[in-house]
């Protein structure tokens, strides 16, 4: 195709200056443009993306170079605003799950989490929540953190051009979404953990499956160390590249391992926990070189830290067979089970015999939950979880009627993503990447 | 006393301190008019958000509320707190919108509160809320004490402008822009108040609550779908 | 041992739109366009379980004017649905668009301001693949199913032909909204 059909090759001139697009093999034009017009002492202004392979779904990367160096970096975010917190003003609490659950996709049971923990500080029911569901939620958050840092290091190592950590990190992923497959019923975007505790029960077989995992990803788990810690490469792209020290961090309010990175010990897990986190055994994470390097190193050690949450939760769920998952009040408690039919998945053959047959009041509890949903008493609640990239809440609004009149989500990805300035500034171009990487954002969860 | 705390057994928990009604539920499931022969639709009850929380609030409230306040006193700021509100285990203080740059920096900075770490602003619409619209709700986070608690900041619909925290929370940057994006809540100080997540010459503020949803009606086999916010629904 | 050897004088028959066909079904490279969490399934539909490479697709070309497919994995935003036609555009002929997943082919769960409802909207789609978000089994199944329109698709004059064949028979064909009674 000549610049004459193309429509978006060749040089524009706009108020900003002149335009180039580069597509490849017309070099020469934009050299004799640059130089054309004196503008070769002018600083170039490149954006990336936001379709782009090397940044984490639609991020656009407005770069100002002077030859290699970044002078200035902006990020352009709103690419996958899908006003999802809108959508859920016009649903009942317990549908609510199933939109926020799509904002950070990558740790799905996170965003369920801390909307049913909000949800259920304003019922006042923190306290009914089973013991089984608390253990459950923990186990599923616990393996999602596994998988959101595998796509992380997966997804990172792939942009440095690493393609083997790729294949490795997504291959044991799939062992995690086959759990999550087994428990759920789905690989992604769960509508699982709702406000009164969770939506099944544990299925047969499943707790010797978490335990085959367990054995199997303390053998995996070493490769990623033997093949990246030591690593000539990877350690002359990763360290020192993307530094950010610990003021730095608590200015930008930067959460998660970029902050733990910096070598402060803040994981809410600890400091302020949830879901019975205080009673497991565990050590938060930190690495004291304040940069992708250690960040990288930081989500390392905690896939192994979260290996060991999984291992007692599976061994606390062991002795809870039969306790019931959702809570004991009609009212809140979602109340139909789901079970494989003959023509696929439905309501399972045992809870239509009770509301049809057996209990009037089940059927009306049924009837109403679902097209009503229950009613939340008015007033705000913040109940933050430490999701794989930091401090992520839900702002929980209730009007007193059966939807929420606002739920706004902070993000971690989407305060970290602000640091991409600092982090880039005066750095090289390749570096952008990787100081990006290592901040991991998500942009579902940036732009919700 | 809302029609629910009627019913037995309804888990409707005691309210600690005043109730601040803003704005009437209308009837119960979207039926209006001469069709409504249930009469649910004639139902009016007033929405009672929690209100002010009389001392002693408990625990370490108190200690944050004493701190605060003694600071506010000394920098001749004392009409700077509105209210206290403490519900469900949380406290929030509602500020006068002269004073939350002040009031933002005391917290930042007294050794007693040093409230270091500010997970964002949301934006709030309450229609019914009459000359207070746009909340602008701050969660604030001490790390030196491990503690949470709220600001919260009521502007009108016709002024809609509050002093920005960049200065005192750098991190608050994307957050009052996504604000004003959503809600319009223009925020004086700001480096760069520009749209974030709609493009940049979009009309409207999306999450407002007189913005439509936007949805179009789903057309399957015949059968219509409205979108959402125009299907009959349970209020 | 292979085909050479049972072919009569070593001689093998086709056509010019069957070779053609086949080369361009064999080696389909997709343009990277992951936007939400149909990209990860996509990524791990590149992943070693779900292997894309055994159809010659693992290649996922960053450039688009190198890329035969653009997967639209995942919802585009009003923001995003600009720059989804120019990187279409780019795109050089003969190019297959595959809308992944429901918020792609009809704006699924998100029917709201935020999100154009289909991206048919905005590019021309062949094949629709529904799923929140779909199995890396059947993003697989899809481009197979691709890939037998891809493969039976002709060349020159015959494709003119074919092309005011499809036209003609989509204009005849009952639209949507006219099926009626059929939710029983």
């Amino acid at each position: 195709m000549t610049t004459e059909q193309d429509f978006y090759a060749g040089g524009a001139d706009t108020s900003g200056g002149k335009v180039f697009t580069v597509s490849g093999q017309d070099w020469d034009s934009i050299s004799e443009g640059l130089s054309d017009a004196g503008v070769a002492d002018e600083r170039v202004v490149v954006n990336m993306g936001p379709q782009h392979p090397s940044t984490h779904g639609v991020l656009r990367l407005i770069l100002e170079i002077e030859g290699e160096t970044v002078t200035e970096a902006r990020c352009g975010i709103g690419y996958l605003h899908t006003g999802i917190e809108k959508n859920m003003e016009y649903r009942t609490w317990v549908q609510g799950t199933t939109f926020c659950t799509r904002m950070d996709y990558l740790s799905p049971f996170y965003n369920e989490a801390t909307y049913a923990l909000g949800v259920e500080r304003l019922l006042d029911v923190e306290d009914e929540i089973p013991e089984k569901a608390q253990v459950m939620r923990v186990l599923l958050m616990e393996l999602n953190r596994i998988s959101s840092h595998l796509v992380a290091i997966a997804t990172g190592g792939m942009e440095i051009g690493a393609l083997t950590v790729m294949t490795v990190g997504f291959r044991e992923r799939e062992l995690v979404l086959d759990l999550f497959e087994l428990i759920t019923g789905l690989r992604m975007n769960h509508a699982f953990i709702r406000p009164g505790g969770v939506a099944q029960d544990l299925p047969p077989g499943a707790l010797d499956e978490i335990r085959d995992f367990v054995a199997l990803m303390k053998k995996r788990l070493p490769e990623y160390a033997a093949l990246c810690n030591a690593n000539p490469i990877f350690k002359a792209r990763l360290v020192d590249v993307g530094h950010l020290d610990l003021a730095g961090c608590l200015a930008l309010g930067m959460s998660g391992p970029v902050l733990r990175s910096a070598g402060y010990p803040w994981d809410l897990r600890k400091t302020q926990p949830y879901s019975g986190y205080e009673d497991y055994d565990f050590e938060v994470q930190t690495w004291d070189t304040c940069d992708s390097y250690g960040r990288f190193r930081v989500r390392l050690a905690e896939m192994h830290e979260s290996l060991k949450i999984v291992e007692q939760a599976a061994d606390r769920l062991a002795d809870l067979e039969g306790a019931p998952v959702m809570i004991a009040d009609k009212k809140i408690g979602w109340p139909s089970q789901l079970a494989i039919g003959s023509d696929g998945m439905g309501n399972s053959l045992d809870h239509i015999r009770h509301i049809m047959g057996e209990s009037m009041e089940a059927l009306i509890h049924h009837f109403k939950l679902v097209t009503e949903g229950f009613r939340v008493p008015p007033g705000q609640a913040y109940v933050p979880v430490e999701s794989p990239r930091g401090e992520l809440g839900a702002h929980v609004v209730s009007d007193g009627g059966t939807r929420p009149f606002r739920a706004h989500f902070r993000d971690p990805s989407f305060t970290n993503l602000q640091a991409t300035s600092v982090m880039s500034e005066g750095g090289q171009v390749a570096d952008v990447i990787v100081a990006i990487a290592s901040i991991d954002p998500v942009m579902g969860g940036v732009d919700r | 006393m809302t029609e629910e705390q009627n019913q037995p057994g309804n888990r409707l928990p005691a309210e600690e301190g005043g109730v601040h009604a803003i704005g009437e539920r209308r009837g119960m499931f979207g039926v209006s008019g001469t069709g409504d022969t249930s009469g649910y639709g004639g139902l009016r009850q007033p929405v009672l958000y929690p209100g002010a929380t009389q001392r002693p609030f408990g625990g370490w409230f108190d200690d944050v509320a004493d701190a605060l306040e003694q600071r506010l006193a000394d920098g001749e700021l004392d009409l700077a707190v509105e209210q206290v509100v403490v519900y469900r285990g949380e406290i929030t203080f509602h500020v006068r919108r002269e004073d939350l740059l002040a009031v933002a920096q005391l917290l930042r900075d007294d050794e007693k509160l040093r409230f270091e770490f500010c997970s964002g602003v949301s934006g709030v619409h309450y229609p019914d809320d009459r000359g207070r619209e746009l909340h602008a709700v701050y969660h604030l986070l001490s790390m030196t004490h491990n503690r949470r608690i709220r600001l919260e900041v009521a502007v009108p619909d016709a002024d809609p402008h509050v002093p920005s925290l960049v200065a005192v929370y750098p991190t608050n940057d994307w957050h009052e822009r996504e604000t004003f994006d959503m809600f319009g809540i223009v925020f004086d100080g700001h480096p760069a108040l520009t749209r974030i997540l709609m493009p940049d010459d979009w009309p409207g503020h999306p999450q407002r609550k007189d913005y439509p949803l936007g949805g179009i009606p789903v057309e399957y086999k015949g059968g219509s779908i409205p979108p959402p916010d125009e299907r009959r629904s349970y209020n | 041992m292979g085909i050479e050897e049972k072919l009569p004088s070593g001689v093998l028959l086709t056509t010019v739109e069957g070779v053609a066909g086949y080369f361009r079904k064999a080696s389909f490279w997709p343009a990277t366009f992951g936007l939400a969490c149909c990209a990860i399934e996509m990524m791990t539909s590149g992943g070693p379980k779900y292997d894309l490479a055994r159809f010659g697709m693992e290649v996922f070309r960053a450039s688009p004017r190198q890329a035969d497919l653009m997967i639209v994995a995942g919802r585009v935003s009003q923001k995003m649905a600009p720059v989804l036609r120019q990187i279409y555009d780019q795109m050089a002929e003969p190019k297959w668009v595959l809308a992944m997943g429901v918020c792609a082919s009809s704006g699924g769960m998100f029917n709201n301001y935020a999100i154009v409802q289909g991206v048919d909207h905005v590019v021309p789609v062949d094949m629709y693949l529904p799923g929140c978000p779909p199995r890396p089994e059947m993003l697989i199944d899809a481009i197979l199913k691709l890939h037998d329109q891809v493969q039976s698709g002709k060349l020159g004059a015959n494709r003119l032909a074919q092309i005011e064949e499809r036209e003609t028979a989509a204009l005849k064909a009952l639209p949507t909204s006219e099926m009626r009674g059929l939710l029983r």
